[in-house]
């Protein structure tokens, strides 16, 4: 690890139970890892391996069994209900396979919505909305509804939806799992862009190679704990 | 943040268009049948008392019978007979006019036109009673009330009907089988209870009437006119007490006949039509209660998708308050503006349909607050408690939700 990288998440000793008695299950068995500012994770892994607890735990949509969560200085696994919500608010964006838009509303409105809990101005929330549609390449679609728009244009609003409020760290849990190849090749191509050229920390669970080749960094997880992590010159930054 | 959740209520609503119509209309529906049903009912009691009182509060109605239920009520009772009104007159003090009235439904045929109309067979008094007056002619003499000689007196709408506003005075009209010579016109009254037009009407002698059309000595009912409005109940009471006397009823049993002041006729009257606005009211409840099951139905079903909504909004950063507030308020503009539409729906309805029926308009508050606060609430709560339950879960549970 090089100087003057800083340290943006550290986990120590995450596990996650679910379940009580005979039903338990442990989907992560103490997981140790860090993230630094600007990297590109991917995290695979079988099914079942606990990869998308993991984000979800790194993500503050879930909360950690046992164990330490540092985001920067802040001991995340202490926060209650509300300031994680404010630190999702504020420093998270998310992507997901099922690109959960809302239905029934313009592409616009669905990229605002996050400002819109910001406390933002109208004509700030639409102009940072523009620009953020402009960056995943989204340009003439903006008034359309989910239910129009195709499943890559739905996973680009979703990604101006999260990159709107310029976050910190982009979590992407299977971004690509509802796509087809050439799709799946244009939405990695964007995350790539994003992480270079925004740098915006980007961690993505994946279960395709061909995807996580574009990352910097791969984290393979094998029942619910870290099997490998490796470093490796990511696709979208050999290219060029 | 009210300002904000207003903001988002108002586009959630919007973007729900079909949702937010069908919420609507839930409310809309009950809440305006129910006011409706029971404003009109109310208006019909009202309509039947106002007439009632226009008669003046020093009247007593003295009929046959148990209790007064409508018109006909005498089933089985003995009538009054001539010696009963000669003995009201001399032993109840302070009357300014004592009315027997025997009616019957006749055609009455002039020169060349025919008409059905209502037959009363009375004495002068009655024009005192029920503040009569003659347009034009007179009034029946001493001998033509002893005798029973086959004069009549027409009433405003009957003399149009037979004689198109020329002179009818010393015509003779023909009523069933019999001819008698017009001597009087009264002046016009106007509707009275139920539309009946108290106007068309022919009064004749008491004894006419029983010799040529009813062929008994039988009077069907009584009505007097105190002099004093204060003396009312005392003359009730003489009345009452002369009267079980004369027709020999004994201590402890029920009288059978009634003597009613307008108040009481008022109420006996207005008795049908209460029972018709609870029952209309019973059944407009039922809308309402229907409405407010299909605004629970609405809710119910949109929960999964809006428990991912919820999902949603909190992984992008709403608290759980912020997320609520909308939703509540989404929840209470909807019902309230269902509840307003509906009130003035109502409101717009009863009022050309109390025009229409010719019953007074009244505004009743009670009804309008409580169909309005039930059907609100509902909408309230079951918008409100799923978003609630689902507002509490974690972020990623909500997104799950199936």
């Amino acid at each position: 690890m090089s100087e003057g990288i800083e340290k943006l998440i550290e986990l120590r000793g995450i596990t996650k139970t679910y379940g009580q008695g005979q039903a338990q299950f442990q989907a992560l068995k103490g997981i140790d890892l860090s993230i630094e500012a600007g990297d590109f994770v991917a995290v695979m892994g079988p099914s079942g391996s606990g990869k998308s607890t993991a984000m979800n735990i790194l993500g503050c949509l879930d909360v950690p069994t046992t164990g330490e969560y540092h985001f920067r200085d802040v001991q995340v696994e202490q926060l209650d209900r509300n300031q994680r919500a404010l630190l999702r608010r504020y420093y998270f964006g998310f992507v997901f396979q099922g690109f959960n838009l809302l239905a029934r509303t313009s592409a616009q409105e669905n990229v605002e919505l996050p400002l819109l809990y910001r406390g933002e101005s109208t004509k700030a929330r639409h102009l940072a909305a523009q620009a953020a549609l402009e960056k995943v390449g989204l340009t003439t679609w903006t008034g359309h509804t989910p239910a129009e728009l195709s499943g890559g244009q739905q996973q680009r609003v979703a990604i101006a939806r999260a990159i709107v409020t310029n976050p910190v760290l982009l979590l992407a849990d299977e971004p690509t799992g509802n796509l087809d190849s050439k799709r799946s090749h244009e939405i990695m191509e964007l995350l790539v862009s994003l992480n270079r050229d925004q740098g915006i920390t980007v961690l993505m669970v994946t279960h395709e190679p061909e995807m996580a080749a574009y990352a910097k960094r791969i984290v393979t997880f094998v029942d619910g704990k870290v099997a490998a992590d490796k470093r490796q010159a990511g696709l979208g930054y050999v290219m060029e | 943040m009210l300002w904000n959740s207003l903001l988002l209520a108002m586009r959630e609503i919007r973007r729900n268009l079909l949702r937010s119509f069908l919420t609507i209309l839930g409310i809309v529906i009950g809440v305006s049948a129910v006011i409706t049903m029971v404003t009109l009912g109310n208006g019909a009691t009202q309509a039947v008392k106002n007439q009632v009182s226009s008669l003046g509060s020093n009247l007593l109605q003295i009929r046959t019978g148990q209790r007064m239920m409508g018109p006909g009520g005498g089933g089985g009772a003995p009538a009054f007979k001539l010696d009963d009104i000669e003995a009201i007159r001399s032993s109840v003090s302070g009357l300014s006019g004592v009315a027997p009235q025997v009616n019957r439904t006749a055609t009455v045929v002039s020169m060349a036109n025919n008409w059905s109309t209502s037959v009363t067979g009375t004495t002068n008094d009655f024009f005192t009673v029920g503040n009569w007056k003659l347009a034009s002619g007179r009034s029946f003499s001493e001998q033509e009330e002893q005798t029973g000689t086959s004069v009549c007196i027409l009433g405003a709408s009957l003399y149009k009907q037979l004689y198109a506003n020329q002179d009818p005075l010393g015509e003779m009209l023909r009523v069933k089988n019999f001819s008698c010579e017009v001597i009087g016109v009264l002046e016009a009254k106007g509707q009275a209870a139920m539309g009946r037009d108290q106007d068309d009407t022919l009064v004749m002698p008491l004894r006419t009437v029983q010799r040529r059309l009813t062929g008994n000595q039988d009077i069907s009912s009584i009505q007097v006119s105190v002099e004093n409005e204060t003396e009312i109940t005392q003359a009730q009471t003489q009345i009452t007490d002369l009267l079980r006397e004369r027709r020999r009823i004994s201590e402890g049993m029920d009288d059978n006949f009634n003597v009613l002041d307008t108040r009481q006729l008022a109420d006996a009257l207005s008795g049908t039509t209460k029972v018709m606005t609870t029952l209309l009211g019973a059944v407009a409840s039922v809308s309402l209660l229907v409405g407010g099951i299909g605004i629970m139905n609405i809710m119910l079903v949109s929960v999964t998708e809006r428990t991912r909504e919820i999902g949603i909004r909190l992984a992008i950063g709403a608290l759980e308050r912020e997320v609520l507030l909308q939703f509540l308020t989404e929840a209470v503009m909807l019902s309230a503006l269902g509840g307003l539409i509906g009130i003035i729906l109502a409101t717009i309805a009863s009022y050309f349909l109390s025009g229409l029926m010719q019953v007074p308009y009244t505004f009743n508050a009670p009804i309008n607050l409580g169909s309005f606060f039930f059907s609100a609430g509902i909408g309230v709560l079951f918008g409100y408690m799923p978003a609630k339950r689902a507002a509490r879960l974690d972020p990623i549970q909500a997104l799950r939700h199936e």
